[in-house]
């Protein structure tokens, strides 16, 4: 059917592929969930949030500029760096990273889209939401003023406005998004390849981005049950960080820098991954080492969860801890080390050309080499004794954040504009926008080394002539303005007006691998076939493959049936195993974000009613998404896909991509309970007595009861799966129907436990922590009874059958996940205080 | 299909068990310490039975990390020459140097055992 089609068959072909993968136009543009349109606004919005919180940068250098200075107030100070740094960890570094991967991840796997576009457009929605939300703030003099760190009691206990809880909700919602966009990324890299591309194929952004994602999974979470805590403290008065109430400001610590540490990493290495794509390129020849790199990439994204407590050698921790934590932190150097040293020696063995992305690449591991080492120098904790919290350590995380992942972003955006507008960035304009950066953070940064180890501390939004300070600041403030024009200029090259500029040649670098084979201007399609991959460098190493992949003589050349298709292949082989439908565009991802952005942007105002209200549209919003867009049964078994291959239309259970995705959002949900019982035990480490004596409760017969009636309820899902399996309609809806009843008991039995025992959740950090697991478990519980009956529904109106039973194996899933939760809660709270 | 499917979720996990035996080393010494200094010893108190415990920790985790290395140079020197055992072989190399990279981190973290001996 491919290989000896005439022209005009070709044609045809083409023609449905574009209008099934059409871009809707007008207003209707916004409703839009391909890769290519999400991608792309979401790298516009998180370079213009970039771009908003580089002009607080030169605000507050203007204001350091000179000493006593009263440009800005220390109060206005104060949230001019708070929201610098939030803004750049939070609407930049991160969002930048999964806009990047959702833009281009595609293309490099050869593959029609991610396996979930509407998730993507939905991070997208909520991102821009809680962004413009949070960002604003500062117009009203409202914005947050605790660091981008937060710590508790300044935010809890000193700041009264709603700052802060704008900060701990707006980001708790962003971070949901940047979960999405991890599961999206994880199963994309895993089940989207093209045939032929196994796992010791994939290009090292693939690497890199599906180990920054896992991390994002087991970083997150931490960091939203820390704001939930700090936030639940702030709103009702319960004291997890309040020490007259039994609470430990030191917990949020921990729970912070759980997070903030391999958050760095998840910044580094999605940005690192870049000069991986680049540097062969212009070296001419395959990357050095590609095994080393992959391991430098895994070694570091385990490393990184060991070294948070290097944020905390100031808090008094028992020198073994400091140890423990300094010995991680000096070990991370090596994988990190390793890498650089393979790009050196490619460089080194190959030819290489001059290029802009390539002095952005070198200018790079200048600068991150030196933030490596002073990196280095802090994870030594009797050196950051002096180092802490002066402007040495500013020195260091700009040294390492502006080396390790602007320099490397910007290499990627002069190498790959090409990919999205069809047209170069200026060679003259780069070169000029790369020396002002250059010098500009050179000049800038260099000196706050000297200024932080002569005392001068972080955050003072003055300080008095004469310490010695003066003239580094003035420097330091000449410096980063030379930096803003370099900016300056990059924001010129980008958006001037390009409509007498040619159209840039079809792979313009001359690169290897499988993202260069796109038209220019590239069409909404991704790839027009999807072809058979054998090497690492496909473009340099399979004749004839641009061509054949043109002519549609490889894989889904076709859309008959009027249908978005992708390939799923096996994760580590890359053998098809399914054609996968995927949903075209929609505005329901863009309601599903308002929905869920207005329960959290009315609970910052405690204006409770809309804020459920608003919790119910989302939870409508997202059964209808669901209900209409996903486990769809396809009008046959299975089709042709192209060279005489075979593929079924519908799989269920790990099979499927929705089983992946839920699998490993499961993983961080299960990541944020952890975190959460690792508050009990904290709590239970600094406490000579906790539960407190007389023991308070909950009492052991109401959470066995709740144990034993969630035991049945899951048991009855699980037996539900197999009579549904076996077409007993009967029994499966028996088993639903009464394992949603028995769960409604359970969790209700759940909550009786505090309630019957009289917990009060304000008085102490113990009742608090109860109610909050009994909370979090219960809440669960809640939304397994939605699955359960929602499984009934697809059911009975024949979405759901025996042999189309996706939907009842993801609900088991998320049983197994929630069982966990419960035993582990009553473990905690009814278990534990019988031991302790 | 399905036990084709096996066996690929199975290798593709064997790159994280390595870096997981680093993770529970570091975490269980931590844990081990922190509870320790806080609920036995006190601030000044000992850490005799940490060390100990240190020590037995950092054994069975090299001794696990050598079996890992030794199992992946197998897989990469057993795997069938050319493309067919090509992911094999890497998965092998990989699992192997990760081991590498794990046993130098935990030697690392078990010096810290050796060099300080109190909760201060």
């Amino acid at each position: 059917m491919t290989g000896a089609s005439p022209g005009d068959e070709q044609h045809a072909q083409a023609e449905r592929l574009l209008q099934v993968w059409k871009i809707p136009t007008g207003w209707r543009y916004w409703s839009a969930v391909n890769n290519e349109a999400v991608g792309l606004w979401y790298i516009a919005t998180s370079f213009f949030f970039f771009l908003f919180a580089g002009v607080l940068a030169l605000l507050m250098r203007t204001q350091l500029a000179v000493p006593e200075n009263e440009l800005l107030s220390a109060d206005l100070y104060g949230q001019t760096f708070t929201v610098h740094g939030s803004v750049m960890m939070f609407l930049f570094a991160i969002p930048m990273f999964e806009a990047i991967a959702v833009l281009l991840l595609p293309q490099m796997l050869g593959a029609r889209d991610l396996p979930f576009p509407r998730l993507s457009a939905f991070g997208f929605w909520c991102f821009v939401l809680g962004g413009i939300f949070l960002c604003g703030s500062i117009f009203f003099d409202a914005a947050p003023r605790g660091g981008w760190f937060m710590y508790p009691p300044l935010t809890s206990g000193y700041q009264p406005g709603i700052g802060a809880d704008i900060w701990l909700l707006g980001f708790s919602f962003i971070e949901v998004a940047a979960i999405a966009g991890a599961v999206e990324i994880v199963v994309g890299v895993l089940k989207c390849r093209p045939p032929g591309m196994r796992i010791h194929l994939m290009p090292l952004y693939a690497w890199y981005a599906l180990v920054a994602s896992a991390m994002v999974l087991f970083a997150f979470p931490p960091l939203i049950v820390g704001s939930l805590l700090l936030e639940v403290e702030r709103a009702f008065g319960w004291p997890f960080f309040d020490p007259a109430g039994g609470g430990d400001p030191l917990l949020w610590q921990h729970l912070f820098w759980l997070f903030g540490h391999p958050e760095v990493y998840v910044i580094f290495l999605p940005s690192v991954a870049l000069v991986a794509m680049i540097v062969p390129t212009f070296a001419r020849r395959p990357i050095l080492g590609y095994g080393w790199i992959v391991l430098s990439a895994i070694g570091t994204g385990f490393l990184s969860f060991g070294l948070w407590v290097h944020h905390m050698y100031t808090t008094g921790l028992p020198g073994i801890s400091l140890g423990l934590f300094s010995a991680a932190s000096t070990a991370v150097a090596i994988p990190t080390g390793v890498q650089f040293f393979c790009f050196l020696a490619t460089l080194l063995m190959g030819r290489v050309t001059r290029s802009t992305p390539m002095l952005f690449v070198f200018g790079s591991l200048a600068i991150f080499v030196l933030g490596g080492l002073t990196g280095v120098m802090v994870a030594l904790a009797p050196f950051d004794f002096q180092a802490h919290d002066t402007f040495f350590v500013v020195a260091h995380l700009h040294y390492a954040l502006i080396g390790g992942a602007v320099f490397p972003i910007i290499a990627g955006f002069y190498y790959y504009f090409p990919l999205v507008s069809g047209k170069m960035l200026s060679d003259r304009l780069g070169k000029l926008a790369f020396w002002l950066m250059f010098i500009g953070f050179n000049v800038g940064f260099l000196p706050m080394h000297f200024t932080g180890l002569r005392g001068m501390p972080r955050r003072v939004y003055t300080y008095p002539a004469g310490l010695g300070f003066d003239g580094l600041n003035l420097v330091s403030t000449i410096g980063t303005f030379i930096l803003g024009a370099g900016v300056a200029v990059l924001v010129w090259d980008l958006v001037r007006p390009r409509s007498r500029q040619p159209p840039a040649p079809r792979d313009p670098w001359s690169a290897g691998t499988l993202e260069w084979v796109q038209e220019m201007p590239g069409k909404p399609w991704g790839i027009r076939s999807i072809p058979q991959v054998d090497s690492r460098y496909p473009l340099w190493d399979q004749p004839n493959l641009v061509h054949d992949i043109d002519a549609g003589r490889f894989y889904l050349p076709d859309a008959e049936e009027g249908l978005r298709e992708t390939l799923v292949t096996s994760a580590v082989d890359a053998r098809p195993v399914l054609c996968q439908r995927l949903p075209g565009s929609s505005f329901l991802a863009l309601a599903a974000a308002l929905t869920t952005g207005g329960f959290f942007i009315f609970g910052t105002f405690h204006w409770w009613r809309p804020a459920v209200a608003s919790l119910g549209a989302a939870l409508a919003v997202i059964l209808f998404w669901l209900w209409t867009g996903t486990a769809r049964r396809p009008e046959k078994d299975e089709k042709d896909v192209g060279s005489g291959l075979k593929l079924p239309l519908y799989a269920s259970g790990p099979a499927s991509i929705g089983w992946w995705g839920m699998f490993i959002t499961m993983l961080a949900d299960l990541t944020a309970f952890v975190s959460l019982v690792f508050g009990y035990f904290f709590f239970w480490t600094i406490h000579d007595e906790f539960p407190p004596t007389p023991n308070p409760g909950p009492g052991v017969f109401w959470p066995g009861a709740a144990a034993a009636a969630l035991l049945t309820s899951w048991g009855a899902t699980v037996l539900a799966r197999r009579w549904n399996r076996r077409d007993r309609a009967f029994g499966c809806h028996a088993a639903l129907l009464g394992g949603a009843g028995v769960a409604t008991a359970g969790g209700a039995a759940l909550i009786a436990g505090p309630v019957v025992t009289g917990l009060d959740p304000a008085s102490h950090a113990y009742p608090a922590t109860v109610w909050l697991l009994v909370l979090w478990t219960a809440t669960h519980v809640a939304i397994g009874v939605v699955m359960q009956l929602y499984c009934c529904a697809r059911r009975l109106v024949g979405h759901m059958t025996a042999q189309h039973d996706a939907d009842i194996h993801n609900v088991v899933l998320y049983w197994h996940f929630t069982i966990l939760t419960v035993v582990i809660t009553v473990a905690v709270i009814a278990g534990f205080p019988l031991l302790a | 299909m399905t036990t084709e499917h096996q066996e690929q979720r199975e290798s593709l996990w064997i790159l994280t068990a390595a870096p997981a035996i680093w993770l529970s080393h570091f975490l269980l010494s931590y844990i081990t310490g922190a509870i320790w200094c806080a609920k036995f010893a006190g601030s000044d108190g000992s850490l005799g039975a940490v060390r100990v415990a240190m020590a037995v920790y950092t054994s069975v985790a090299l001794g696990g990390l050598a079996l890992i290395g030794w199992r992946g140079r197998r897989r990469t020197s057993a795997s069938p020459r050319g493309e067919a055992g090509a992911s094999d072989r890497f998965l092998g190399h990989a699992s192997l140097l990760l081991s590498g990279l794990a046993a130098v981190a935990i030697l690392y973290a078990s010096l810290v055992a050796v060099f300080i001996r109190s909760c201060r």
